[in-house]
């Protein structure tokens, strides 16, 4: 079974990853963006998002998604920052899972953004990513983590 | 000047022990040059073609005593005793140590700077006019605005990770000496029909390989919306730039495929879910930003009175009345001159500063301007708040340092890359040519006689040397492994920004003095009356340029 972070520890994955060339949807498996919309009844299905795939489509249904995976291909294609952003701000409260190849180093990048699921690529940074989260405790904008901006809250 | 409280030197200082603990699983193997390459970046080093380089953060341009002391030791101690100054006003160290960068951004934290973001695929230094707060035809102080973006944007979770580098101005003058209209965000303090101040955006301008001006995308903008504004332009930006092609990814190229009013809508679209939210500017924090940039002490003094003491002075020593007439300006406080010091003495890389040199500007400082010093995007310094009776002597101790060229605003104070001396980018060596033209042109009269003129030099296309926007540009271009450089006239950086244009086939180095030399006898020929440079090439056009300099020898 596949790892994450979540809830501050490291757990063992309870869904599968999403496989692209899968025909159709199975239980317990995370959709990629073209077998969810297939789907009639979203209820309950995960769904994963890739670069340039942005979230707009999923808003209508956010309350019935438990889980939205979005894919970091490669660390360096910043766009999954504002997918995630986005979702928590049209009100998504399922598990928002960063995963692919994603940095310890981006860690508190990703939770500001809304990120509460973290899955590496590379397991064996897994101890480091956690130790991560606690890099920065103190930030000067607003974000989902702490909506309220810095110069709001300065005393 | 901005001085920070428990929380930002808590974030910067997180910061350094982040940074350190990147260098060291990079030194054992656990991460790959690859991933620790925009880290690395993102806490401004580079490795460059001999050493790495170190890009320290001047924020909008503003240093005090203590930073240029720290920056003095730093530089004896870490690198090989001299800093650069850089376009984006920046300080860069040329020779500095991988293993020790992290003890450098330690000292830095020390004095409250930092390294952050001076480079990477995110917001950058937010740089201003130099004049800020003194100049006389400024609307409004630029620099509490500043102050308020550089918060914003430092370690902004959701832009760290951009399609390529962006790059904010902001201006508060009639005169832009900013150059807005080159940058990815321009922002530009302006009155309403009402009087009332606010913010003109700017997007889409920059310069490099297709170089654009900026286009207006809100031609007045509340200042507490500043914040919420900026961020969905960066969130359009973020979605949908180019990440195919670094060359294409710039928000220019964004703004050019998308059409300037589709990008503005888009952006209005993003604003509408942040506008009115918690990013909104609360008037105590913009009074707060504007409580560190309050006037000094000022005396008051008799501007009638010492300027004519000045001008008795300048008589009686021709070279200092020279001096104060090329590289003073008038103040908004009478008595009172801004003082620009050049660096660019013949013989030195343009913009460098030894350590002594950096020392001896943090005594000046602390004894003529108030403690403060000014870096600019020309490549030199500013001394901001001097009184006019004290110029002379101050004028006497930069002279005998080598700090008082008087070529302010004139040929030889080039604007110049590193080039290929030091970066690793480069096409070409830029500094050999700004070295050249310097000695070629070291007659004083002359040069005061050409006037006004801007030089700039970058040594490759992606034009940290400013080429296109100089008067005079020059590009160094890789033709089959030989080095050539190409000749653009008729850029400008003003509020008329212009883009200039390519004068023809390209130039080996050793050609270049004499290719400026027949620019410029074109230039005397043509010119009527008082004309500057620029503005004969403007009524003339590129023509009669290419005439002479291609000319046949007979």
């Amino acid at each position: 079974m596949p790892k994450l972070i979540k809830h501050g520890e490291i757990l063992e994955d309870d869904w599968l990853p999403a496989e692209p060339d899968a025909g159709s949807a199975s239980a317990g498996r995370i959709l990629t963006l073209e077998q969810w919309s297939e789907v009639a009844d979203k209820r309950g299905l995960a769904v994963q998002l890739e670069p340039g795939q942005a979230p707009s489509p999923l808003f209508d249904f956010l309350a019935d998604i438990p889980l939205v995976a979005i894919h970091f291909p490669l660390f360096t294609d910043g766009r999954g920052f504002s997918y995630g952003r986005e979702l928590r701000e049209h009100g998504f409260t399922g598990e928002l899972r960063a995963c692919g190849h994603i940095l310890p180093d981006q860690m508190t990048y990703l939770r500001r953004c809304g990120f509460d699921a973290f899955q590496l690529a590379d397991e064996s940074r897994l101890e480091t990513a956690l130790a991560s989260l606690a890099d920065f405790d103190e930030y000067y904008q607003a974000s989902i983590d702490q909506p309220l901006p810095l110069f709001r809250r300065r005393r | 000047m901005y001085l920070y409280d428990e929380y930002d030197q808590r974030i910067v200082d997180q910061r350094v022990t982040q940074f350190r603990g990147q260098t060291e699983r990079f030194l054992a193997g656990q991460l790959t040059e690859a991933e620790f390459l925009p880290l690395r970046l993102q806490n401004g080093l580079y490795i460059q073609r001999l050493a790495p380089m170190l890009r320290i953060a001047v924020p909008y341009g503003l240093l005090d005593s203590g930073k240029l002391r720290k920056l003095a030791h730093i530089t004896r101690v870490y690198d090989k005793g001299y800093a650069h100054v850089s376009t984006r006003q920046n300080i860069q160290l040329n020779w500095p140590r991988l293993e020790e960068v992290p003890d450098i951004l330690a000292e830095l934290a020390s004095v409250q700077m930092h390294a952050i973001q001076t480079s990477g695929n995110c917001i950058r230094n937010t740089t201003t006019d130099q004049y800020a707060g003194v100049a006389t035809d400024e609307l409004e102080d630029p620099r509490p605005y500043c102050e308020i973006i550089r918060q914003w944007s430092t370690l902004h979770p959701e832009f760290a990770f951009l399609p390529r580098k962006f790059k904010i101005a902001v201006c508060g003058t009639s005169a832009d000496r900013a150059a807005i209209y080159a940058h990815d965000i321009g922002v530009e303090l302006v009155a309403d029909d009402g009087g009332r101040m606010g913010c003109k955006i700017l997007a889409g301008g920059g310069l490099g390989r297709t170089p654009v001006i900026g286009a207006v995308i809100c031609e007045w903008l509340d200042k507490k919306h500043l914040l919420t504004y900026l961020e969905a332009i960066l969130r359009v930006y973020n979605k949908n730039g180019r990440r195919d092609n670094k060359f294409k990814a710039r928000i220019k190229i964004l703004v050019k495929a998308m059409g300037v009013d589709a990008f503005r809508e888009a952006v209005e679209q993003e604003w509408e879910a942040l506008r009115d939210g918690p990013g909104t500017l609360t008037d105590a924090e913009i009074e707060r930003a504007k409580s560190f940039f309050t006037d000094p002490p000022y005396l008051v003094l008799d501007d009638d009175a010492v300027g004519a003491e000045l001008r008795a002075q300048g008589e009686a020593d021709p070279i200092f009345g020279n001096w104060v007439r090329r590289n003073t300006l008038a103040h908004r406080v009478p008595g009172y001159r801004i003082v620009n010091i050049s660096l660019k003495a013949t013989g030195f890389a343009p913009g460098d500063i030894t350590d002594t040199q950096l020392e001896l500007m943090a005594e000046l400082a602390d004894e003529y301007s108030f403690g403060e010093v000014r870096t600019t995007h020309q490549q030199n310094l500013v001394l901001a708040d001097v009184q006019a009776g004290k110029l002379y002597t101050l004028w006497q101790r930069l002279q005998a340092a080598g700090l008082a060229t008087p070529n302010h605003g004139y040929l030889t104070d080039i604007i110049c890359c590193p080039g290929g001396d030091y970066c690793s980018l480069a096409n070409a060596k830029s500094i050999p040519v700004a070295e050249a033209i310097q000695s070629r042109f070291d007659d004083l009269d002359y040069l005061y006689d050409l006037g006004p003129l801007e030089l700039n030099i970058s040594g490759c296309m992606n034009a940290c040397g400013h080429h296109h926007i100089g008067h005079i540009g020059i590009l160094g271009v890789d033709k089959k492994g030989q080095e050539f450089y190409q000749v653009c006239l008729g850029g400008s950086q003003a509020k008329d920004a212009s883009i200039g244009k390519i004068l023809g086939p390209s130039f080996s180095q050793e050609d270049m003095p004499e290719i400026i030399e027949r620019i410029l006898q074109t230039y005397l020929e043509l010119r009527e009356d008082e004309e500057i440079f620029l503005d004969t090439f403007r009524r003339v056009g590129i023509e009669p340029f290419k005439e002479r300099v291609y000319a046949k020898a007979d």
